[in-house]
């Protein structure tokens, strides 16, 4: 009996009116948790009742504490007949089973029912008594704190960051039972919000078990994520980093595992395996693979995977050393080896953080991503959920290999989701390939002389950039330059990545949002006739998305991506993906070159001009992006690039692999110098498209930033005024003219239109920039497209911005003149044109290693990485630039980089928002922000995760405005069922808010539509900085709400 | 390509102040986006059309659900749904009680009821009001009539605690409601070039001199039990203006009083002769010089007349016309300056106190005094 419950229910108001003839409610409330139910009185004839009951007190378990939400049932009371139910609260009593998180739950709840959404509020308080539990073989995981931020919370240290924890749980959908043909919607509505919040918490639970067993107490970057397999199931898995954390405001409290002996990290269950090379470590039940791999479950695996590299790099601790400048060689050997001993124990080496504490970041060698097509069959026994486990297993081996192949022993920024459309589902995971300095991995065994030298050693804003492969030895072919900011080391020519920019990194300009948006039409099929048809179409559309994102970044001309992540979209006749990320220009990297038409029949006049005319646009496009983002970069003088590089031999071979290539224009190039720029061939209409879309692409409305990270590279001054918003769209397309080129125009427009909606809404927060913008495309249906769109805009005052950039620049020139006598520049860059143009192995062959793939036992097919991977390797990033050598030939334009300083952004004062705030508002605002951090504020404390489940029914759509107005009431409530929430745990915002699902279905012949919603994210305290002062100087302690409420004016 | 769903819901919910104006006009969507296209505002922004209707459908859905919680103010404040800024919720309601002078003159002082409602229609057709706005207008009227019909205190009050309107729109709401109440005649032709400004002001005086709520603070009713009530006139009082009768009925008084006035005004009045003919009948002595009045007229026993009428309520009805028939036009018709007209009341209420016979001075002051400020209101071209 580790823990008692108390609750008391003080009041309601706004209450429906339930009895028609008096107009007024007869209400009482049962309070529910576990399998113990208490009663209030009923307070009769009322609307506003005052229950003011006693404390209801549960005696529970701590492991039923963490599963069990408290449920909270408003009745009316009837005489006659059965009570008719109001409403549901859940609650959430997590947060109070941390010591510094709430203490207490206590506030005005939305009573929320499935089919009338929100009606009225109560009042509740509920606190939690915890005893001491000594019990070593406990279940629960009482006191480890979870978070949804991707980075180390703003008040705490990394002590240690100890990597990757997963779980998932399986149960069947009630949606699905028998019992749901007898029973209303409301019932099984429900019962699946109830199961989805009991598997969130026992998940979280195991998840907890885990990170103790880890010597962890806490998990950052906790993504939590439901995948609705209809007949098949219910899987909810959830994905986190780690950690021991420690709380800044105590500097002198260091956790006892801080000072551990590393002995204890090798006790950690995952690193069974004592040898560090292979990758049979399988999943943690490695007996139960064998069983899998003879089950009936028909898996169809289409793994993408990084490449042959895997072969040529086994030998994994030899290929770093290669690579490194002079100087950095040995430490990097050091280093690499440091840390692949602290990261090899682990079975991944992986790590959900975007951002990361100063130096944990060593180098980033590129994006790296698996994806696999599945066929959906029921879970038989929802306890032992070994094949979904052996799926994402099987995914993450590949994801490691890849990340081997890049010279990099871990995964940051890693993600896994999922698309599941009838009995198909493709698992996807996303990472960045890096090699990170294992201070923070592990305690005490590297000590402080490496690390300080390594400080030293590395050059601030440009250490991430440089390449973690061998340079002689690469993994794919990329073009190495030396690094733009210290001369030292080797950077190449573009890098994409899913973290966000490190805050430490030299940016030119400001950074932009990209997206690249690809339909293909696929034909109907079932089973596996359908995943085969989908595994051959993935490596195109891959292939595709990464061309438009290169085109799409050199257009803006900048050098690299951040924060990118691709969603494969799997409907009944189609494929939809969509690539977001934020392009910036990185100082360290070189200048992109623009991008050159060729046609393809030189002597048809007309069309030589039409190719001029579009050449002359696209160089005016980039030109015009350079003035928009600010890119001018210090023009580094050509003479000092052009020096000679003082290696022979590595000039030698690098002149070899550039003769290779018997391409004129590379020829041409060579004359040019480092400016390379790519060439479209113009060959058919499709190309015609292609550069047609690209063209097409407004940029926002002036005033207007837009990037999907945290934050926008050039902008550091933001206000506080925030704007959280969520926007749905849904598209019918005529079934007419289905055509791959309509449906990515209609899929583009779409996108394109629903920006502009954006900035249209939002221009009176000018200037502004909208953070973190997360699109999620779904294919509910033949024939409907639903892009829903969560960011934050931010309002960042003009003046000050234009400062820093200036400041900026003028510092990045003054390194550039003070390095340039031993600026090493590397005039000459690998060519791709000589490579292997093997990129799609024929699509029989491509089946026949995907069936094979699924006969081998899992233990033995890791193993065999190499094998599986050979077999669709056109899909990863690496064989992407691969396949773009053959058709994107490098060739040379002189482009103009643009010095004069950026046209101030125009006057965008459309009103004036600077209405006086009235004191009379009794509802406290609760500030959302998909961001983890708040501007001009400082959190304070972390009162707990939030992780929300909803669905809202509805057999009167036409009554209640149709989709959209049902669908907007319905994401009004959420917010407002959130806000309620933080509030009641005292807090005034969350933080790192994500809608992680919204699944809407409608059936406007019946009237009737069903949706949806997962949100997640965390309650914080903040404080205006601008407050700080005060607050400190009266009471540490104090509660700001009040503080907060009075400076909120959002227009 | 058609948008089967199109929404943005913010944390804090957008209020768009030109929409929300465009969507109380009552404007359809299709009509909002026209004159939106209208304003210029596509080439300020550089926005298209669709933009333009995907923003004005959010903006009008967002009203629609806030229309709800806008009938009754307290709870969008205490409403969790929307998360509105404290000085945007004040914006929203008070530009939803805001009304329009053409339409609350066609509505003030008759009874808000279906039957009025009915007539929204022509009112719709003869404002130029869209029938929406008109019914919007018509609702909130009668809707704060109903919750504070039956309510003690002070009527503004009343109004500014149950729907949150600033101060001068409550009284405007406490002016409609009292004359909803009461039934004034307002739309007779003659009644035509007061403005709803003119008739609140007279019903603020009114309220605060003449009702049941007046009563309990006059002195002379220390011991008043009646209810506190601002929206129905005092009974008692109206019984006790008949007693008023005897200024023009004794003779003597009204020569008295006619020579009181007289003498204080001569030589300060333009129109000094004018009104000493029109004074009392002009059987009783001066001769008729203004042939152009059709009937002669007597300012002094018009007024009293209207006083001593006040207890039928066909005639409490009538106040405004009568007060036009028997004051404003008289003068008007003799060219009164609006100063002459403020000299003449005041010194014709205050020489009452020097009138050793009358009895009435309290009576007197309490219906003179808000008479004359009426008047005043009313006296204009």
């Amino acid at each position: 009996m580790p823990g008692k419950l108390k609750v008391k229910i003080v009041a309601g108001r706004h209450l429906p009116v339930m009895d028609r003839a008096s107009d007024l409610t007869d209400a009482f409330v049962e309070v529910k948790f576990g399998n113990t139910t208490f009663k209030t009185d009923v307070y009769l004839k009322s609307l506003n009742p005052q229950w003011n009951s006693e404390w209801f007190k549960f005696e529970v378990d701590d492991e039923d504490l963490q599963d069990e939400p408290l449920q909270i049932t408003v009745l009316d009371h009837d005489t006659y007949s059965a009570n008719d139910a109001i409403g549901k609260v859940y609650i959430d009593i997590d947060p109070l089973l941390y010591s510094e998180a709430a203490t207490v739950i206590s506030g005005w709840f939305p009573i929320y029912d499935t089919i009338h959404g929100i009606r009225g509020e109560i009042n509740v308080i509920v606190k939690v008594d915890l005893f001491n539990d000594l019990n070593r073989f406990r279940q629960s995981s009482c006191g480890v704190k979870f978070f949804c931020t991707t980075s180390i919370p703003k008040c705490y240290r990394a002590v240690i960051i100890h990597g990757f924890v997963e779980e998932l749980v399986v149960n069947e959908d009630p949606e699905y039972q028998w019992i749901d043909r007898i029973r209303t919607p409301r019932a099984s509505n429900e019962a699946r919000q109830r199961l989805i919040s009991l598997m969130s918490g026992e998940l979280q639970r195991k998840i907890g078990l885990k990170v103790l067993e880890m010597r962890g107490n806490a998990v950052v970057g906790y993504l939590q994520c439901f995948d609705l397999e209809g007949e098949s199931g219910l899987v909810v898995r959830a994905i986190g980093t780690a950690c021991t954390l420690d709380k800044l405001s105590s500097p002198a409290a260091f956790l006892p595992a801080c000072n551990s002996p590393s002995k204890e990290m090798k006790e950690i269950p995952f690193n069974e395996d004592p040898n560090p090379n292979t990758h049979s470590s399988g999943p943690s039940t490695p007996l139960k693979n064998q069983t899998y791999s003879f089950s009936p479950s028909k898996s169809y695996s289409r793994q993408s995977s990084s490449s042959d590299t895997d072969l040529s790099l086994t030998p994994k601790t030899g290929m770093g050393s290669g690579s490194a400048g002079k100087e950095g060689g040995p430490f990097k050997a050091l280093l690499r080896q440091q840390t692949q001993s602290a990261l090899e124990q682990r079975e991944f080496p992986f790590f959900t953080l975007t951002a990361f504490p100063p130096g944990f970041l060593v180098h980033v060698g590129g994006v790296v991503s698996a994806r696999s097509v599945k066929l959906l069959d029921r879970i038989h026994n929802p306890d032992e959920p070994e094949t979904r486990d052996a799926w994402w297993a099987e995914i993450r081996q590949e994801i490691k290999s890849h990340a081997k192949a890049l010279g990099c022993h871990a995964v940051v920024g890693y993600s896994e989701s999922t698309s599941i459309c009838e009995e198909v589902c493709i698992l996807s995971a996303s990472g960045t390939a890096a090699v990170l300095n294992p201070r923070f991995l592990q305690d005490g065994t590297v000590e402080g002389c490496l690390e300080q030298r390594l400080e030293e050693n590395l050059p601030v804003g440009c250490g991430f950039c440089h390449i973690p492969y061998d340079e002689l030895n690469m993994p794919f072919p990329a073009h190495l330059t030396y690094c733009y900011n210290c001369r030292k080391q080797k950077v190449p020519d573009v890098l994409f990545t899913t973290i966000d920019l490190p805050t430490d990194a030299a940016v030119v300009g400001k950074g932009c949002l990209i997206q690249a948006r690809l339909c293909r039409l696929k034909k109907k099929a079932q089973a596996e006739a359908n995943a085969t048809a989908i595994s051959n179409l993935l490596p195109f559309m891959e292939y595709e998305v990464h061309t438009q994102l290169m085109n799409k970044l050199k257009l803006k001309g900048m050098n690299a991506l951040f924060g990118l992540r691709i969603q494969i979209t799997v409907g009944e006749n189609m494929l939809m993906g969509l690539a977001s990320a934020t392009g910036v220009y990185l100082a360290a990297l070189p200048t992109p070159g623009g991008i050159q038409i060729a046609g393809k029949t030189p002597n048809d006049g007309s069309y030589e001009q039409h190719i001029s005319h579009m050449q002359k646009k696209i160089n005016d496009t980039i030109a015009k992006n350079k003035e928009l983002y600010e890119i001018n970069p210090p023009e580094i003088s050509e003479e000092v690039i052009g020096s000679p590089i003082p290696e022979p031999r590595q000039r030698s071979r690098l002149l070899r692999s550039q003769s290779e290539s018997s391409d004129e224009v590379i020829e041409l190039d060579l004359s040019h110098g480092k400016k390379d720029a790519f060439v479209l061939e113009i060959d058919d209409t499709d190309a015609m498209e292609d550069v047609h879309s690209l063209l097409t692409d407004v940029p926002p409305p002036s005033g207007f930033y837009s990037c999907n990270t945290e934050i926008m590279p050039g902008i550091n001054n933001w206000t506080s005024e925030i704007q959280m918003f969520t926007s749905v769209r849904v598209i019918r397309l005529s079934s007419l003219n289905l055509t791959n080129q309509a449906l990515n125009k209609n899929f583009n427009d779409l996108c394109e239109n629903l920006l502009k909606s954006l900035y249209f809404k939002l221009r009176s927060m000018i200037p502004c920039c909208l953070c973190h913008v997360n699109f999620t495309v779904s294919l509910p249906e033949d024939e409907l497209i639903q892009v829903t769109v969560t960011a934050v805009a931010i309002t960042f005052d003009k003046n000050q911005a234009l400062q820093t950039i200036k400041t900026h620049v003028e510092k990045s020139l003054q390194r550039a003149s003070t390095d340039n006598e031993e600026l090493l520049q590397f005039p000459l860059e690998l060519c791709s044109d000589s490579l292997p143009p093997h990129p799609f192995p024929p699509a029989k062959e491509h089946l026949e290693s995907a069936s094979s793939n699924s006969g081998i036992p899992a233990a033995q097919r890791a193993t065999s990485v190499d094998y599986s991977s050979f077999a669709d390797r056109c899909s990863s990033w690496i064989e992407l630039i691969k396949l773009k050598a053959q058709t994107i030939r490098r060739g040379s334009i002189k482009t103009t980089v643009t010095v004069e300083k950026a046209s101030p952004v125009a006057e965008g004062n459309f009103r004036n928002r600077s209405a006086p705030p009235c004191a009379n508002s009794t509802v406290g605002v609760v500030k959302m922000t998909p961001l983890s951090f708040i501007p001009g504020a400082k959190i304070t404390k972390y009162l707990g995760i939030i992780n929300m489940f909803f669905i809202r029914e509805t057999t009167s759509l036409r009554e209640e405005g149709g989709v959209s107005g049902f669908l907007h009431a319905f994401i009004a409530e959420v917010f407002a069922m959130v806000r309620a929430h933080v509030a009641a745990l005292g807090g005034n915002a969350v933080v790192s808010y994500i809608m992680k699902q919204c699944v809407f279905m409608e059936n406007p012949n019946k009237n009737q539509a069903q949706c949806l919603i997962n949100v997640s994210g965390d309650a914080v305290v903040f404080v205006r900085e601008s407050d700080l002062e005060v607050i400190s100087t009266q009471q540490p302690t104090a509660n700001c709400q009040p503080l907060c409420t009075g400076g909120e004016v959002t227009t | 390509m058609t948008n089967e769903l199109d929404i943005f819901v913010g944390n804090t919910t957008l209020i768009d102040e030109d929409v929300y104006r465009l969507w109380l006009d009552g404007y359809s969507v299709s009509d909002a986006v026209a004159r939106r296209v209208r304003s210029g505002i596509l080439e300020q922004t550089g926005a298209t059309a669709a933009v333009l209707q995907s923003d004005t459908m959010d903006h009008y859905r967002t009203f629609h659900m806030l229309e709800r919680l806008l009938h009754a103010p307290p709870k969008l404040l205490h409403q969790l749904i929307f998360q509105i800024p404290p000085s945007r919720q004040a914006l929203l309601i008070e530009r939803y009680y805001a009304f329009d002078e053409a339409f609350v003159r066609e509505v003030l002082g008759k009874k808000l009821s279906k039957g009025t409602k009915k007539d929204l229609d022509d009112i719709s057709t003869k404002t130029g009001i869209t029938l929406k706005s008109c019914r919007r207008q018509f609702d909130n009227f009668k809707r704060v009539f109903k919750v504070v019909e039956e309510m003690r205190g002070s009527l503004v009050d009343n109004i500014q605690q149950h729907f949150l309107l600033s101060d001068r729109l409550s009284r405007d709401y406490a002016a409609i409601v009292f004359f909803a109440n009461n039934r004034f005649e307002t739309g007779k032709k003659k009644l035509q070039y007061l403005s709803f400004g003119d008739f609140a002001f007279c019903a603020e005086l009114m309220i605060q001199n003449w009702t049941l709520g007046a009563v309990g603070e006059a002195p002379t009713n220390p011991d008043s039990q009646v209810d506190d009530m601002d929206v129905d006139l005092d009974k008692e009082f109206l019984q006790d203006l008949k007693e008023l009768k005897v200024l023009v009925a004794d003779k003597d008084l009204l020569d008295l009083h006619k020579s009181l006035v007289c003498t204080a005004l001569r030589g300060k009045l333009s129109v000094f002769s004018e009104m000493e003919a029109n004074f009392k009948p002009p059987a009783s002595g001066a001769e008729d010089r203004t042939p152009r009045i059709p009937a002669p007229q007597n300012l002094s026993r018009g007024l009293v007349n209207v006083a001593a009428k006040l207890i039928h309520n066909k005639d409490v009805r009538d106040l405004f016309v009568d007060l036009i028939e028997k004051f404003v036009e008289p003068c008007r018709s003799d060219h009164w300056p609006l100063n002459d007209v403020r000299l003449f009341l005041n010194q014709y209420s205050a020489s009452v106190h020097s009138l050793d016979g009358f009895r009435h001075q309290t009576l007197w002051d309490r219906y003179m005094g808000t008479l004359r400020g009426c008047l005043l209101r009313l006296y204009h071209d």
